[in-house]
């Protein structure tokens, strides 16, 4: 494969230089760091014609870039796991302002315990703030997904902001071969930015977030929001097909692998479905006609897509890399509602969870999925949620309670 | 040598031109819409308002606003942030040649005591470490006062708030000192700090005129005078704002680059006069004289005098 070895984060950061930007507000958090180290080293040398400025707190970073998208700038911004969470009033914020931008998420699971590596419970935590959502497998996903969302994100039917998502640790310090767009071809995907409705300047003044009595004008502002979030599923297949003309690469809502045939569906998103897919080579190897289906675009939610991929398959499993206390697998949830009206619906759901705080999914335990699937679909009768966790893991952790509790008083 | 006015000698040189319109939901008698609407006499309407939480924020309540300029609501902790959102973008379009220099803007963040004294510090102390180039105007009525006068760190010793009750315990009311949110800033050497009072028309029409000079941060502090939330007639805004700036306890000065002058040196009325017209420090009088409360606001505005006295010569 051609193309150059780079992390998920330096592709991240690729995919602002090549869109052009004229704006990179900054805070520093691990494991997002490096793609803003990137983007300053690029300000300053003049490669990028951009402004780059680090804010105090990623909320006031949010804010900023809220501001300058509104004030007509093309913006870029990165933030991980809790600077995500700081910044989560200014999400909804930016989003009520119809301004367009891209912040990408390098997913790290949340505080407490404080961690570093991935889950998503922090990228789903912005579901509902309006952002578009695109969550990427691949280092160069990652760089085409950013220039996909600029495009999707100003075409003046949607007008909102997007999150472009990648796992951190396994994609964000990864380097896999990316092949660099042209820029001149990025030129022809994506035209510049000209805002019709944003842009503060005296000759039109304007007012931007104002109060709202009653509850008749804010709902009408946030319904315009969902309708301009579902305008964005026909404005990414236009996208989708413009992109796959200049680069030769296609990217649709959702990716199915080994579909064909597949009685049983593991659901997957992100890094770790390459580890998914491995593991439906493997069963199909033995004989198990097992397929896997990625979600890429999150929101809008694309519901006829996935009802389509998943009707009458016999089971479906999702494993969820996130876990809503209380409730189970987030994404589950979504599945599971997206499917009810289906005339033929698959005989059982399965809600796995696993991969929180980046822990691993193991061969053994991805065949434990596909095994208990399929007894759920035989049965006709759904399970979950399930943690994957070993018995390995669960011997290590409780020597780890052992060494955390100290010897036993009396002993 | 004494403060001079040097733009603002006379009222009549105060432009009779409106750029904030009346006709708002703020409360009638507002001294921080007063202040406001004088500052936009010199600031014009070639203007951006970043607004954070607070009374001020029902300033554009759609489909309406008083403004001739630009408007943009943001959060309560975050609009100095907004402020360089929008500088950096009106910047760096102007240079790219996507917007002339005539649709240039200056940016003006609108914050209350309750914003500006606690949840915004990280946020204004960022902006003004990177020297951006805005205005600051903090409408200070000492009190959370859009949600009902709670205790706020801009609320003085003695004031009685909603959440700072006169009880047996503390019959004081507030029993906090008022944070010197000044010199907070002063600490940050911006170029340009100052107080202002809406009983003080020209000493405010000029120092908005002296920033004017200044690239970089221009931060104000406005007495707020609240009728609503300091208890008492909404026509006697102007005598309570007067009696702030006389008694002393409502000091009139600037900064330039870290160097204070006061602008106007009171004879220093005593502070019950001030103390007596509102409702918040009522309890201080009646049933009984809390003489002890009283003594100690004196005290505080006195020695605050003395060390004006002994820093600044002449003054």
């Amino acid at each position: 494969m051609a193309g150059e070895m780079m992390t998920g984060n330096l592709a991240a950061a690729w995919g602002a230089r090549l869109a052009d930007v004229d704006y990179v507000p900054a805070f520093p958090i691990t494991p997002q760091t490096e793609i803003v180290e990137a983007l300053a080293k690029w300000c300053e040398s003049g490669v990028m014609a951009a402004r780059f400025v680090t804010l105090d707190s990623e909320h006031s970073m949010m804010t900023a870039a809220g501001a300058a998208a509104a004030t007509g700038a093309r913006v870029f911004t990165a933030t991980s796991s809790q600077g995500l969470l700081y910044a989560m009033e200014v999400l909804y914020s930016i989003s009520g302002w119809r301004t367009p931008l891209v912040l990408v998420n390098v997913s790290r699971a949340l505080a407490a315990p404080i961690t570093l590596e991935s889950d998503h419970n922090d990228v789903l935590a912005a579901r509902d703030s309006g952002f578009l959502q695109i969550h990427a497998e691949t280092c160069q996903e990652v760089l085409d997904s950013i220039l996909m969302a600029y495009r999707i994100a100003e075409d003046e039917r949607v007008m909102l902001p997007v999150i472009v998502n990648l796992d951190g640790f396994y994609l964000s310090f990864t380097r896999e071969p990316v092949i660099l767009p042209d820029p001149e071809q990025v030129k022809q995907f994506l035209p510049p930015f000209q805002p019709a409705h944003l842009g503060f300047k005296a000759s039109s003044p304007h007012a931007l977030g104002v109060a709202v009595l009653g509850g008749v004008t804010y709902s009408y502002f946030r319904h315009q929001m969902h309708l301009a979030s579902f305008n964005a599923l026909a404005v990414h297949q236009e996208a989708a097909a413009d992109f796959a003309r200049i680069f030769g690469r296609r990217y649709d809502f959702l990716e199915g692998y080994r579909l064909d045939g597949a009685e049983d569906v593991l659901v997957m998103t992100n890094a770790f479905a390459s580890k998914g897919k491995a593991a439906v080579d493997a069963a199909r190897a033995e004989g198990r006609r097992v397929g896997l289906l990625r979600l890429r675009v999150i929101r809008p939610w694309p519901a006829d897509a996935i009802c389509q991929a998943l009707r009458g398959r016999r089971a479906v499993a999702v494993l969820d890399q996130n876990l809503s206390p209380g409730q189970g697998g987030i994404l589950f949830q979504e599945i599971a509602a997206s499917l009810y009206h289906e005339p033929v619906r698959p005989r059982a759901l399965c809600s796995f969870i696993g991969g929180l705080g980046g822990k691993n999914i193991s061969e053994g335990e991805f065949r434990a999925i596909f095994e208990q699937t399929a007894e759920a679909g035989v049965r006709g009768k759904g399970m979950g949620p399930v943690l994957l966790y070993t018995k390995t893991e669960h011997r290590e952790m409780t020597e780890l309670q052992m060494l955390a509790a100290g010897p036993i008083a009396g002993s | 040598m004494a403060w001079q006015r040097e733009t603002f000698k006379k009222i009549k040189q105060i432009p009779r031109e409106e750029h904030v319109l009346p006709g708002t939901t703020l409360c009638a008698g507002c001294g921080g819409l007063e202040a406001l609407r004088l500052a936009a006499k010199v600031l014009g309407d070639d203007v951006l308002y970043v607004n954070a939480a607070g009374c001020f924020t029902m300033l554009a309540a759609y489909p309406f606003t008083p403004f001739k300029g630009s408007w943009l609501y943001t959060t309560m902790g975050s609009a100095p942030a907004g402020a360089q959102g929008v500088r950096d973008a009106l910047d760096v379009l102007i240079a790219k040649g996507r917007l002339s220099k005539e649709e240039d803007l200056k940016v003006v963040v609108l914050g209350g005591d309750g914003s500006t004294y606690d949840m915004a510090l990280s946020s204004t102390s960022g902006a003004v470490a990177r020297k951006l180039d805005f205005y600051y105007f903090c409408y200070d009525n000492e009190a959370y006062g859009n949600t009902g006068m709670q205790l706020s760190p801009a609320t003085p010793y003695g004031a009685r708030t909603v959440t700072s009750p006169c009880s047996l315990q503390h019959p004081a009311g507030a029993t906090q000192e008022k944070k010197d949110i000044f010199e907070l800033w002063r600490a940050h050497k911006p170029p340009y700090i100052a107080t202002v009072a809406p009983r003080y028309p020209l000493d405010l029409e000029e120092k908005f005129a002296r920033a004017a000079k200044f690239t970089g941060p221009k931060l104000f502090l406005a007495l707020s005078a609240c009728p609503t939330g300091w208890l008492y007639d909404p026509g006697e805004t102007p005598e309570v704002a007067k009696l702030a700036v006389e008694t002393g306890l409502w000091p009139l000065k600037e900064a330039i680059n870290g160097d204070v002058t006061h602008t106007y040196i009171p004879k220093r009325k005593p502070v019950e006069e001030y103390l007596k017209l509102q409702g918040r420090f009522r309890h201080l009088f009646e049933p009984t004289v809390q003489t002890d409360v009283i003594a100690h606001i004196q005290s505080r505005v006195t020695t605050y005098w003395e060390r004006v006295k002994q820093t600044e010569q002449g003054a």
